[in-house]
């Protein structure tokens, strides 16, 4: 069953832990967006810290191999003044016959803080953030095809640098919806910061079963997809997770599906192309839009960094004041 | 008893005769000023004004380098802190309002060594209220002040500036 409701809000609605981006107000998400401005005026100096997590011990807990969401957590973390810790899952004592929660306990007994956790099984980040000792708090960074709510804040805050007005927008999610745990939670903080129109674009093998029911329209057309958006969120076609003959050749998807330019001639003319990445070009989009005027990405990687730290630094600060009586 | 929007006016005026006569003794010339968010940047700003500093003004925002964070937790930021220029080898003015307990200049010093190694730093404060809890004094002052820990001063603006004090 499902067990008990569990929140990541604390009595008072503020960030506890860090799971999901569903049920989290829009005014929760803007405060995470304007703590991240902040953050990301750091990255500009030449010391590129700042002392808010001093003493505090972060632990990267990644059971799924990840580069840049790994380093942009790691970093985050250091340039809080936390110290970090990256366990490699494959080389911890996790094969030596350990239970996950063994693990888990292990770390809580070394006085660490906060854990982020990758995880291929959706539902891992929530079953850790109900089992940890009270004083850790959990991050979730992906879990299976669930969530993966810092990429989602990033993809925003990425949108907003652009283009402040969501009001007007008119956002595609194009790809591998069914597989995307990015995709849910792109749509539902699309829509909780007052986005106008959500689409999602797919082949119809890889929308979920019930596709309308995420709240964005539907397109099976790539065509019609993209006319007149302003922003264009390409999804990676999750080769590792796609079992059976959902496609008849990565050819074909990129015949149809591909993002080329002549096929993003159809958008806005200022439209911005973003990708969480890692990119499989010449699948799901071209080298010639990925590293074109109108591609962002890059830029989503430089603000994972401050959005984690904005994160990280909300919870942690929230947790301990709370504690203080008074 | 407030200090009302005129007779506020009159110290910065007094504060910034005070601050050019003091950067003349010490020799410091061409110094960059940086006020401390938000009152401190407005005294900045007038105080900036007044002696006609070429660079740009800075703004530090020292909320992430409170002490008392785990106490009071982190309020989003919305005003960074902004020094556009470069901190190494030049005289600094440093800014602010109130003068209390000191953290909050031990924060901004912090702060500021991470832009760089200035040569030097001068505070100037509008009000020292007293009630120091760290070795820290201003150089230049507007008014000093004996409060009790009850008290409280604080300037408001940015338009009129005028220091209100309440009792708590």
């Amino acid at each position: 069953m499902a067990g008990l409701p569990f929140s990541q809000l604390d009595g008072a609605g503020h960030l506890r832990h860090f799971l999901t981006t569903e049920g989290l107000s829009r005014e929760t998400l803007t405060d995470i967006l304007d703590t991240a401005d902040s953050f990301a005026a750091v990255g500009k100096r030449a010391i590129k810290k700042v002392p808010l997590l001093r003493g505090k011990t972060v632990v990267n807990l990644f059971f799924e191999p990840s580069t840049r969401t790994l380093t942009t957590f790691e970093l985050a973390a250091k340039r809080l003044s936390a110290d970090v810790m990256n366990i490699n899952l494959k080389r911890s004592a996790a094969v030596k016959g350990e239970s996950l929660l063994d693990t888990l306990h292990t770390l809580e007994a070394m006085h660490c803080d906060m854990f982020v956790i990758r995880h291929a099984s959706s539902g891992a980040a929530h079953f850790i953030a109900r089992n940890v000792a009270p004083h850790i708090s959990v991050m979730n960074g992906g879990d299976g095809r669930h969530a993966h709510p810092s990429q989602a804040l990033i993809d925003v805050y990425t949108i907003r640098q652009h283009k402040p007005d969501f009001s007007k927008l008119r956002v595609a999610i194009v790809g591998d919806i069914a597989h995307s745990r990015v995709a849910r939670s792109q749509i539902r903080t699309l829509r909780a910061l007052g986005v106008k129109e959500v689409r999602i674009v797919a082949p119809r093998t890889l929308l979920p079963p019930m596709p309308e029911a995420l709240g964005a329209k539907v397109f099976l057309s790539l065509e019609e997809g993209l006319r007149d958006v302003d922003v264009v969120m390409m999804l990676r076609l999750q080769q590792e997770r796609i079992q059976g003959p959902l496609l008849p050749s990565l050819h074909e998807y990129n015949a149809c599906y591909g993002l080329t330019e002549k096929k993003l001639a159809v958008a806005k003319a200022d439209a911005i192309v973003m990708h969480p990445g890692p990119l499989n070009r010449g699948v799901e989009i071209d080298s010639e839009v990925a590293d074109g005027p109108r591609s962002v990405i890059l830029q989503q990687v430089s603000h994972g960094i401050a959005i984690r730290m904005a994160v990280m630094s909300m919870i942690l600060g929230r947790r301990d004041a709370a504690k203080e009586p008074g | 008893m407030n200090i009302d929007p005129t007779e506020t006016t009159a110290l910065l005026k007094s504060l910034a005769t005070e601050l050019r006569v003091r950067l003349h003794e010490l020799a410091r010339k061409d110094p960059l000023m940086i006020g401390i968010h938000t009152g401190g940047a407005w005294v900045a700003e007038y105080l900036h004004q007044a002696l006609a500093i070429a660079e740009p003004l800075g703004v530090l925002n020292i909320n992430f380098y409170r002490d008392d964070f785990s106490q009071s937790g982190l309020h989003p930021v919305v005003t960074p802190s902004d020094l556009p220029f470069a901190i190494d080898g030049r005289h600094v003015v440093l800014v602010d309002d109130v003068l209390h307990t000191g953290r909050t200049i031990r924060a901004a010093l912090n702060e500021i060594f991470d832009y760089g190694r200035p040569a030097s730093v001068l505070l100037v404060a509008l009000v020292d209220r007293g009630g120091r809890e760290l070795p820290v004094r201003a150089d230049v002052v507007g008014r000093k002040l004996s409060l009790t820990p009850g008290q409280q001063i604080k300037l408001s603006g940015p338009d009129a500036l005028c220091l209100e004090f309440r009792d708590c």
